[in-house]
């Protein structure tokens, strides 16, 4: 009898038990997470973009294409938001299915990493199927774009990794939540240079901006798309999205394992 | 407004229809002021049914309906005001506290804002609560929703209490517990309507009770007097290895004899008489157990089914 | 226990509308399940709060972000005028929208189906309509409270240039009526919390095709009466005229629409509220 079960195993395991779930929700899913992020680029990619024209501030682009790039990480940011924080405190609390894993070989490290991993996987599939519809609007520049697929998913598990962390801690629903997405995840994505750049905002804002993985996040997935990045601009955001996900995951890690410990 | 009739709760021909589904098919009952009336039966029987339309939370189909005096169908308002419901499945307020709970519900009904909190301190203190006044209602445990519940019932001071399996889910000493709680109501004078499927709770709460199956009322009386009508003083059990029951052995050692899949049950003024006839006969039974009647014997009489499946 | 006997009837003058229904339905207190909502939000009360800043952060963001790659657009009356100006009522048409449809169909829904809170207050002699009255005088009080902290930042900010702009604040609230009206229709349809995903497609798309963003005249001419078909469109439409002034008899026609929109959500509502709560 084995007492243990290899990392990646157990992690397949997990996110084989959140897409049993998953299957019966798929479509707010890809109402929330393909459709709504396509509908904003159309009302405001070329809605509102018939109002701008091309400058300095866009990159001399239409602002459709100034746009998309952006869109796709913002978006991805909204959506691991999302499913870090209700369907994680459901799998703790309401439907206990942690508790159920932890139960068998799976250990709470591995749980944890899981919950990420599933994290990264509905991310990247939902942005592609965003890449894809934004390609066929003609709002995509170049090839690059596929690595603003990338770009997407690290800086949404970046984001994801301490809101999960967070999420392990909560007992009873409350407003924590609605105080996330209001107090952080909307302002972020508002003003994090998705929409207009930075530099249109006052200067004592700007560094708050810097603190935040979105901005980073946008500013890679431009660079990729539009082929206009430099070494070490392009290295500083990467570090700062990696040591965010490494923190965060410590992090989440340190609390499946003491809110799963017996 | 005051109570015409001697009965609380007075029904004819009452009946409850959903679409095509006879759920309450014509009963007649009278509940008297200080008893504690109960309906004893499996799920399904029609308790419930009858409950909500005595609670004037469903209307009835067919047939007469009395409650303190009042037709449901035209004074169900003034009717709640003094009744307390405890509903099968808890429904208190999760987005507020213990106390928050009382004092909301209070309010529904009316009362002044000093009136509930006094009232409010009287009943957490009742509910055995007082430690877990300001917790919010999620963090109780299952006895301690159940209490509540059945506080926040008493806060318009009811004349008459409907309590809907009020122990059903809850562990032997929870139960307890929440028995002792209604003894000291009944004491107090409060009348109390009881659905349970449990006989033990029948027994233990009920003045007199009714039994009910698929919508019928098949028996009524004290549980004493249920007992001696419809059974025997004392029933001898026995169980047999497996694949030897046979209850042509036993014939004519009993009044009555009822098969159940793992026993035999023989019904007997003198159970060890009769165990002493069964050995005679050479039936060597792997355990045998000689007790009293209980309700659960009167309804396996009545209607040939056992209370829990 | 029982020493004292409080007063629990049902009041015996209780204005007209209790003379006019079927008895049952209504005890004339619907301030009592008020009082219930203003315990329960104390305590959440920075997720009160919170409903303020969401329109606030999209007028800052889109209004000065958007300002300097904009410029001017097209207002109500031809004229030009600034994009904040023309962001702003429109937003604060939408946040009406939103917070009425949330409370009408989420909120509703989960203390109907899941927390059964209803259940309990029916078994007092609340009835039906006090219910419905208290929880929606609720969710007004509330939508009145965020739209005129958003007028206090639009007059701040110099948005607000036509006295008209007074009857902004009467205006959203019965656009939120009107919205939580229909919602809370659609809500007693609502089998389980799958169903939501409708509401929000329907809610988002109007939320950013409803000239929200861009004026009317970007869109195609078919687009256009498709547009002109939503009820967020009509809602703008109010919003932009008061508060920039230009007032016309077109005003009446969006009026209609709600006061068509409420009725209709109105009488369809406590139809089905009754059929299901007296089962």
């Amino acid at each position: 009898m084995p007492t243990a079960i290899t990392t990646p195993r157990a992690i397949r395991l997990v996110v084989e038990g959140q897409w049993t779930w998953y299957r019966r929700s798929w479509r707010a899913s890809v109402v929330s997470s393909v459709l709504q992020p396509v509908l904003y680029l159309l009302a405001l990619g070329i809605g509102v973009g018939t109002q701008i024209r091309p400058g300095g501030a866009t990159g001399d682009l239409p602002y459709l294409q100034y746009l998309a790039p952006a869109l796709v990480v913002a978006s991805a940011v909204q959506t691991a938001a999302f499913e870090s924080t209700f369907p994680v405190l459901s799998a703790f609390k309401w439907q206990r299915t942690y508790h159920g894993i932890a139960a068998t070989p799976v250990s709470a490290t591995q749980v944890a990493l899981g919950q990420l991993a599933w994290v990264a996987l509905r991310i990247s599939v939902s942005a592609a199927a965003f890449l894809v519809v934004a390609g066929l609007l003609g709002a995509l520049t170049s090839i690059g774009a596929v690595l603003s697929l990338v770009v997407a998913t690290l800086t949404a598990v970046a984001f994801a990794a301490p809101v999960i962390a967070y999420s392990a801690t909560i007992e009873t629903e409350g407003q924590q939540f609605s105080v996330i997405f209001r107090f952080i995840v909307m302002p972020m994505t508002m003003f994090s240079g998705t929409f207009f750049p930075v530099e249109q905002l006052p200067e004592w804002v700007r560094p708050l901006v810097w603190l935040t993985p979105l901005w980073h996040g946008t500013e890679l997935s431009r660079a990729v798309a539009f082929s206009t990045w430099e070494a070490l601009g392009a290295l500083g955001h990467l570090a700062f999205l990696l040591a965010m996900l490494a923190v965060g995951t410590h992090l989440a890690v340190r609390n499946f394992n003491r809110r799963l410990a017996i | 407004m005051g109570t015409s009739t001697e009965s609380l709760v007075s029904a004819r021909g009452l009946a409850k229809r959903f679409g095509d589904f006879d759920a309450v098919r014509g009963i007649d009952l009278d509940v008297r002021p200080g008893e504690a009336f109960g309906f004893l039966g499996p799920n399904g029987a029609g308790k419930s049914s009858t409950m909500r339309m005595i609670a004037c939370v469903s209307p009835r189909t067919g047939g007469e309906l009395t409650v303190l005096g009042m037709d449901p169908s035209r004074d169900g308002p003034a009717i709640r005001g003094r009744l307390g419901v405890v509903p099968q499945q808890d429904n208190l307020d999760t987005e507020l506290t213990v106390r928050e709970n009382l004092h909301v519900y209070g309010r529904y009904f009316g009362l002044s804002k000093a009136h509930v909190r006094a009232k409010a301190t009287e009943l957490i203190e009742f509910a055995q609560l007082a430690d877990r006044s300001d917790a919010e209602v999620e963090t109780l445990s299952g006895g301690m929703k159940r209490r509540l519940t059945i506080a926040r019932s008493l806060i318009n001071d009811p004349e008459l209490l409907l309590l809907d399996e009020p122990t059903t889910g809850l562990d032997p000493q929870a139960r307890h517990l929440l028995w002792d709680r209604l003894f000291r109501l009944k004491q107090q004078g409060v009348t109390l309507i009881v659905t349970t499927h449990y006989m033990d709770e029948a027994e233990q709460l009920c003045d007199r009770l009714v039994v009910m199956d698929a919508g019928r009322i098949v028996a009524e009386g004290s549980p004493a007097e249920l007992i001696a009508q419809h059974s025997t003083r004392e029933v001898l059990e026995l169980r047999f290895a497996a694949g030897t029951q046979d209850e042509q052995a036993v014939e004519g050692l009993a009044e009555r004899v009822e098969v159940l899949p793992d026993r035999l049950l023989l019904y007997t003024t003198d159970g060890e008489a009769s165990l002493a006839a069964v050995h005679r006969r050479g039936l060597t039974p792997v355990s045998s157990l000689v007790r009293r009647s209980t309700l659960e014997d009167v309804f396996l009489r009545l209607t040939g089914r056992t209370l829990v499946d | 226990m029982t020493t004292t006997a409080p007063e629990t009837r049902v009041p015996e003058r209780v204005g007209v509308l209790f003379r006019v229904l079927p008895t049952g339905m209504y005890a004339g207190r619907p301030s009592a399940v008020l009082e219930r909502s203003f315990l329960v939000n104390r305590r959440t009360w920075l997720a009160v709060v919170s409903g303020f800043f969401e329109p606030l952060f999209f007028l800052f963001g889109l209004g000065y972000g958007f300002g300097a790659l904009i410029g001017d657009v097209t207002g109500p009356g031809g004229e030009h005028i600034s994009y904040v100006a023309f962001v702003a009522p429109a937003l604060l048409a939408a946040s009406a929208m939103n917070g009425a449809v949330t409370d009408a169909t989420f909120n509703i829904f989960f203390r109907f189906k899941y927390a059964r809170t209803y259940d309990a207050m029916l078994a007092t002699p609340l009835g039906p309509l006090d219910v419905a009255i208290g929880e929606i005088t609720w969710a007004l009080i509330r939508g009145a409270l965020y739209s005129a902290g958003f007028l206090a930042v639009m007059l701040g900010m110099g948005l607000l240039t036509s006295p008209w702009a007074v009857l902004a604040l009467p205006a959203a609230v019965f656009v939120a009526v009107a919205f939580a009206a229909v919602g809370m229709a659609c809500t007693t349809f609502m089998r389980s919390w799958q169903d939501f995903d409708l509401v929000n497609l329907a809610v988002m798309p109007m939320f950013l095709f409803s000239t929200t963003f861009f004026p009317l005249s970007v869109y195609p001419p078919a687009l256009r009466v498709v547009v002109q078909c939503f009820p967020l469109y009509h809602a703008v439409e109010i919003m932009r005229g008061l508060c920039t002034g230009f007032v016309g008899l077109a005003m009446l026609g969006h009026l209609a629409y709600f006061v068509l929109m409420a009725a209709v959500g109105l009488v369809v509502a406590a139809r089905r509220l009754g059929k299901l709560l007296l089962a």
